[in-house]
């Protein structure tokens, strides 16, 4: 009779659970996992290195490319670290926008992880669900910055031009009724802020839909219950933040412990598990999408009654405004250089991170006083986490890895950069 | 049906000996190709189904381009389907990767053969219908243990293991649930099934045997690598399970085709046991001689409709239900559904005993 062994499994880098390119090799003895090996490297692009070739404010649009599911956050940090070294003071309406856009952000990513963490575990409805909801939140990305996603909004100052008074709408085609193009349009005749305010209206109505699917189905707790328990002090030595981290019941987050922009003036609560699981990480999810909802409320009605700049007025950051370049050489001189050479940022260090929607994204960032950065690093939640998913799958079944990674919510594009 | 049995007979002018036999022969091939042929279509339109039925529960609207309401799509899978290259994979063992799919067709469109349509039509009229459907719906998994094990990969390999400890375990479930049925109908013919349950709605046996007929309708799901039960195939975990390594023809006829064959079979056989098959639900509830009687005909149309609302779920299941782990199927199987079918016969027995329900005559 032959010897029965360990056998490896190369899970990845082509696998619909692989979320994007992972490629994992998995030591197995039968369906139970023995060491799980992640490996990274299939999605890098160079991102710091390119940033060191760049004038500063160049750079912005490869934050977006990072975590690619939470645009706006990465760049929150990267223009935070620029302002930190050139102390230029952010006007407040801007801080607002900021802070509105960053949780309108950690729904867009919470949505995806919802909707991708579903279908991996085999409940496919879910993840059409969030993306209805997915939507509208893009086109309000769409509304203020002209791209769905890679948003390029946040500029060092400020943000890239104030809130919209229209919204889009949906033109009729011979796929869409009129009665249908009405019911899509009703929301979308008054301002972006009409739209969002709609939208917070309609979407706790929306979470409690999905977890009708899924918070008290039996076979979705059965996937998930003590699947993947970190306790708090591991979570802490393996460096874990933002959900996976409060998941296991410590109650870190980086927007109430060093509030940054007007975090320190919105109401939220931070929700955080017990038990270190799978299923209490995506409870805490579900629930940071109610307060994001909130907070997003809050900044609403203080933008409806507090407008004002958007932008620091130092010409030193801000290009001229279109109308000046139409009619004055100098204007348009200097919006050339601004945007070819930039502007010297002075010597310094400066770490700046935000509570993006997986965890600690930070940017830290080393000028020697050129137009250039001279080192840049990004600090991505994902990375940490995806570490510790051998301590996680480790005497699980195969079915459990797919479950780990996908409440880890790992995004390649940051973890590689 | 005889009808047509009498013509080809007169046609041919064969009444005795060979030629009788001849004629015979015509007929029975006749009605295997009629069924098969109307399956066959069925899986066809089966598969738009699930398509249309799980995308309006997701808020799609499903394929709408081939055909008016993509009513042709079927058809232009098929075509897609059946022009691919099939390709063997080279440390494949070709011969067992070739015969794996015809294993698994065959036996879901032989246990066609016993199906008692409506009172008057079924194929094979034999005593042994049941045994005869469980033996060749077991054999089913052959096919995709076969197809795991001689393709060669991990992938298909944990598929194909998985595969076959859930089928055993589904299996016992299953029979305990049909011996059940057995009890009232005492008769393994499908048919006599079927006229055991007379009188209308209540006297269906899914009343009297309703643990065993929600139980032989999960096991049924289970049987047929369905979600919440689609560890085999497991999409997210194992790729595409026993069959990652086929394509074209041979994953197209020869795995789709089986599986959505068995369970439309499935949801007929529930219909049958459980549901009065063929029988108006209305039966003894209108008058025989008023204006409605033809509702309380037995009619193959009724068949079809219970047929339907099954496969219904089927889907609703599928779009409702994230999967099972391995393991916990294991539980399911072993630890909820054999007990409950062997405690609901025990009670039978008693009922049985005490003339209770459909045994008090």
């Amino acid at each position: 009779m032959s010897e029965f062994r360990n056998f490896t499994l190369n899970f990845g880098p082509q696998h619909p659970a692989a979320h994007g390119v992972l490629r994992l090799v998995l030591e197995m003895d039968g369906e139970v996992i023995q060491k799980a090996d992640p490996h990274i490297g299939l999605l890098h692009r160079g991102t710091e290195k390119l940033a060191e070739t760049k004038p500063f404010n160049q750079s912005i649009g490869y934050m977006d490319r990072l975590d690619y599911v939470s645009m706006m956050c990465n760049e929150h940090s990267y223009v935070m670290a620029i302002e930190k070294l050139m102390g230029v003071e952010v006007p407040l309406r801007a801080q607002y926008i900021r802070v509105m856009f960053d949780e309108v952000t950690r729904i867009l990513n919470h949505l995806m992880w919802l909707g991708a963490h579903g279908i991996d575990i085999g409940a496919m409805t879910v993840f059409l669900y969030c993306f209805r909801e997915r939507e509208d939140l893009m086109d309000c990305y769409e509304a203020v910055s002209g791209a769905r996603m890679h948003a390029t909004y946040y500029r060092p100052g400020g943000v890239y031009r104030d809130l919209p008074d229209t919204m889009p709408q949906h033109k009729p085609s011979k796929f869409r009724s009129v009665k249908d193009i009405a019911r899509l349009n009703a929301s979308r005749s008054g301002s972006l802020l009409d739209f969002l305010q709609d939208f917070t209206d309609r979407f706790p109505a929306c979470v409690d839909e999905y977890e009708t699917l899924l918070t008290d189905n039996r076979i979705w707790k059965q996937r998930t219950v003590n699947i993947g328990v970190v306790s708090p002090e591991r979570a802490l030595a393996l460096g874990f933040s933002g959900p996976m981290l409060r998941g296991s019941g410590l109650a870190w987050d980086l927007r109430k412990k060093q509030p940054y922009d007007v975090y320190d003036r919105v109401d939220f609560d931070i929700p955080i598990g017990r038990n270190g699981d799978c299923y209490d990480r995506y409870l805490v999810r579900v629930e940071e999408m109610r307060q994001s909802n909130r907070i997003i409320r809050q900044c609403i009605d203080w933008l409806r009654a507090n407008p004002g700049p958007v932008m620091v007025d130092d010409r030193k950051v801000r290009p001229p405004r279109r109308e000046e370049m139409k009619g004055d050489m100098e204007s348009l001189i200097h919006h050339f250089k601004l945007m070819t050479e930039g502007y010297s940022v002075p010597e310094g260090q400066a770490y700046a991170a935000v509570e993006a929607p997986k965890g600690e994204f930070g940017i830290w960032l080393v000028s020697d006083g050129a137009n250039k950065p001279y080192r840049v690093k990004c600090r991505a939640p994902g990375f940490p986490h995806l570490a510790a998913v051998d301590e996680m799958v480790r005497g699980h079944m195969l079915a459990d890895v797919v479950a780990v990674i996908g409440t880890a919510d790992i995004v390649f594009g940051e973890i590689d950069r | 049906m005889e009808l047509i049995q009498h013509l080809l007979v007169s046609l041919l002018g064969l009444e005795t000996g060979l030629a009788a036999t001849l004629a015979n022969l015509i007929w029975i091939v006749l009605q295997i190709l009629l069924v098969t042929i109307v399956v066959i279509l069925c899986v066809a339109y089966t598969t738009l189904a699930e398509r249309k039925v799980i995308g309006w529960m997701q808020l799609r609207i499903g394929p709408n381009r081939v055909g008016p309401y993509g009513l042709l799509q079927p058809f232009a899978d098929v075509l897609k389907l059946l022009m691919k290259e099939i390709l063997v994979p080279a440390s494949a063992d070709r011969f067992l990767f070739l015969l794996a799919p015809i294993i698994s067709l065959v036996p879901a469109f032989a246990a066609w053969a016993v199906v008692s349509f409506n009172p008057t039509f079924t194929i094979a009229n034999i005593d042994a219908g049941l045994l005869y459907i469980l033996a060749l719906t077991s054999m089913g998994v052959y096919g995709v243990i076969l197809a795991g094990w001689a393709a060669n990969s991990k992938y298909a390999f944990l598929g194909a293991m998985r595969s076959a400890a859930q089928i055993v375990a589904y299996e016992i479930a299953m029979g305990f649930a049909l011996v059940g049925v057995l009890m009232t109908s005492g008769s393994l013919n499908l048919g006599k099934i079927v006229e055991s349950q007379q009188g209308g709605f209540l006297a269906w046996n899914w009343f009297w045997l309703f643990p065993l007929f929600i139980v032989y309708f999960i096991a049924g799901v289970a049987e047929t690598n369905r979600a919440p039960f689609d560890v085999a195939e497991g999409e997210s975990e194992i790729v595409a399970g026993f069959h990652v390594e086929y394509s074209g023809a041979t994953f197209a006829v020869l795995f789709a085709l089986p599986e959505y064959a068995n369970m439309i079979l499935i949801s007929l056989l529930t219909a049958t046991m459980f549901m009065g098959g063929w029988l108006s639900p209305l039966d003894g509830y209108v008058a025989a001689d008023g204006a409605l009687a033809a509702l309380a005909a037995p009619s193959f149309l009724w068949l079809g409709i219970k047929t339907s609302f099954f496969l219904f779920v089927y889907l609703w299941i599928r779009a409702t239900f994230p999967r099972y782990r391995y393991d916990q199927i294991m539980r399911l199987g072993w630890k909820v559904l054999i007990p409950i079918t062997i405690f609901w016969l025990a009670v039978e027995g008693v009922m049985v005993w005490l003339k209770i329900g459909p045994w008090s005559e």
